[in-house]
């Protein structure tokens, strides 16, 4: 049982740094894509799309290709700082990120674009700079839509499966998560295990909606 | 002379070709842009605050170039200083009353907190007798309040000049006599320029010691109130 709460905590960790990552790569990206024109810019929101409909598995096996030792992004890495993605959290942190990065960059974009442009111009004959025009209006009014995304980026990545085993594999205490500790589980007829890990899980899930329901703010963000 | 702008502006897309070619000269300090809708007022006042970038000219405030295509300047509307007016207000919806007029007052990256307190603010507040609403959000405003805070925010930044995008459009008759006279009042005490635009014809009768017509996309006739204009 106690590798259950190790689990969790490994599972908590990994969803929580591939969160953070999302809210940043995510949230730029939306904007971009939102407010510039520049030719491929459907092609791009396409391809940063993929990961929605790709099966797991098959973006494991990319990431394997291009994070592995003989990769290009993995023998870089290993060449230049000894540093070894595959089977390591870090590599599942990075599985989490992309298959959930579509739910973030998605709901961001159609946030920003459903920001009214004119008071982004109010702000800038008040004389405020871009980046605070940025961060002191078109944030604040896309934030509601964003969090939504983010939200659901959290538990897609708290459940990931398929790309985490390929790229992490299912090392307990270093890289099994939740999801494939109940799988090892299942398979290796431990019925007890599986069960607590299945309850555990729920838990975390309906908590992590709880929070999310709590955290939602009123019908404007930054409204009390 | 106050204003010198002579713009043009090619608009196009799928529905409509518009061409935009306006010239005018003036030293009215209250400048009326007076013209049907979609005759390309906005557009004008827009190219004015720096907000859309004609293709060709130049707009020059009391001499200062904002806009000069051949010398290649193009002030940005934080450098114009000058405070514009939006027809719908375009007050911060995430924002209290009192936060959207302290807004130009606080440069950085944060918004002004929930109960800064200005001297000027509060100077404002009094002046459109906004204190009762002024922590409350926009969308809890009547249109009175709403025009009314809009004015506030965008003087309390100490504007070169006042633009206004149909002021009064959006309120019914009896406030807008009422509004039009607080607007005449107070151009008068901040004595900066304005240039208001509207397609009514009691706001020119009102405001301007100087009209400027404005069809399809060009000037077409200036009249001036000599009177008014008088040393």
């Amino acid at each position: 049982m106690e590798n259950a709460w190790i689990a969790l905590s490994l599972t908590l960790k990994v969803a929580g740094w591939a969160t953070a990552l999302n809210l940043v790569f995510g949230v730029a990206i939306g904007f971009v894509l939102a407010r510039k024109r520049f030719p491929g810019r459907d092609l791009l929101d396409a391809l940063l799309t993929l990961p929605l409909v790709m099966p797991p598995t098959v973006l494991g096996y990319y990431l394997l290709v291009v994070l592995g030792r003989h990769g290009p992004i993995g023998g870089w890495l290993q060449e230049n700082f000894g540093i070894n993605l595959i089977f390591s959290w870090q590599g599942a942190v990075i599985a989490a990120t992309i298959v959930a990065f579509p739910l973030v960059f998605k709901s961001a974009r159609a946030a920003f674009e459903a920001v009214d442009p004119q008071f982004e111009q109010a702000a800038r004959v008040l004389r405020i700079s871009e980046i605070a025009v940025f961060f002191r209006v078109t944030l604040p009014l896309a934030w509601r839509g964003i969090l939504a995304g983010v939200l659901l980026a959290f538990a897609r990545a708290t459940g990931e499966f398929g790309a985490t085993l390929m790229v992490a594999g299912s090392i307990p205490g270093k890289t099994q998560t939740l999801s494939i500790a109940v799988y090892e589980a299942v398979q290796a007829g431990q019925d007890d295990v599986a069960n607590f890990l299945v309850l555990v899980t729920s838990v975390t899930c309906i908590t992590v909606l709880l929070a999310a329901g709590r955290l939602a703010p009123g019908r404007i963000a930054g409204q009390p | 002379m106050i204003w010198d702008v002579d713009v043009r502006k090619h608009f196009e897309n799928s529905k409509r070709s518009f061409k935009l070619d306006v010239r005018f000269r003036s030293n009215a300090r209250r400048l009326v842009l007076f013209g049907p809708s979609g005759a390309g007022k906005s557009q004008t006042l827009k190219i004015i605050a720096g907000l859309s970038a004609p293709d060709y000219g130049h707009v020059r405030l009391e001499g200062l170039a904002l806009f000069d295509h051949l010398a290649r300047i193009d002030m940005r509307p934080q450098q114009r200083a000058l405070a514009y007016v939006f027809q719908d207000y375009a007050l911060f919806p995430h924002l209290t009353v009192l936060q959207n007029i302290a807004f130009a007052l606080h440069p950085g990256l944060m918004n002004p907190r929930r109960n800064v307190r200005h001297d000027s603010v509060t100077r404002w507040l009094e002046t459109f007798h906004l204190e009762p609403v002024a922590h409350q959000y926009p969308e809890q405003l009547s249109g009175g309040q709403h025009q009314r805070a809009a004015l506030a925010r965008a003087v309390v930044a100490e504007p070169r000049a006042l633009l206004l995008d149909e002021p009064f459009a959006a309120l019914d008759r009896a406030l807008r006599a009422h509004l039009r006279q607080e607007l005449v009042e107070l151009q008068s005490q901040l004595n900066i320029p304005l240039i208001l635009i509207t397609h009514d014809q009691e706001d020119v009768d009102c405001f301007a010691d100087a009209v400027i017509h404005i069809q399809d996309g060009r000037t077409i006739e200036e009249t001036v109130d000599h009177d008014a204009l008088a040393p």
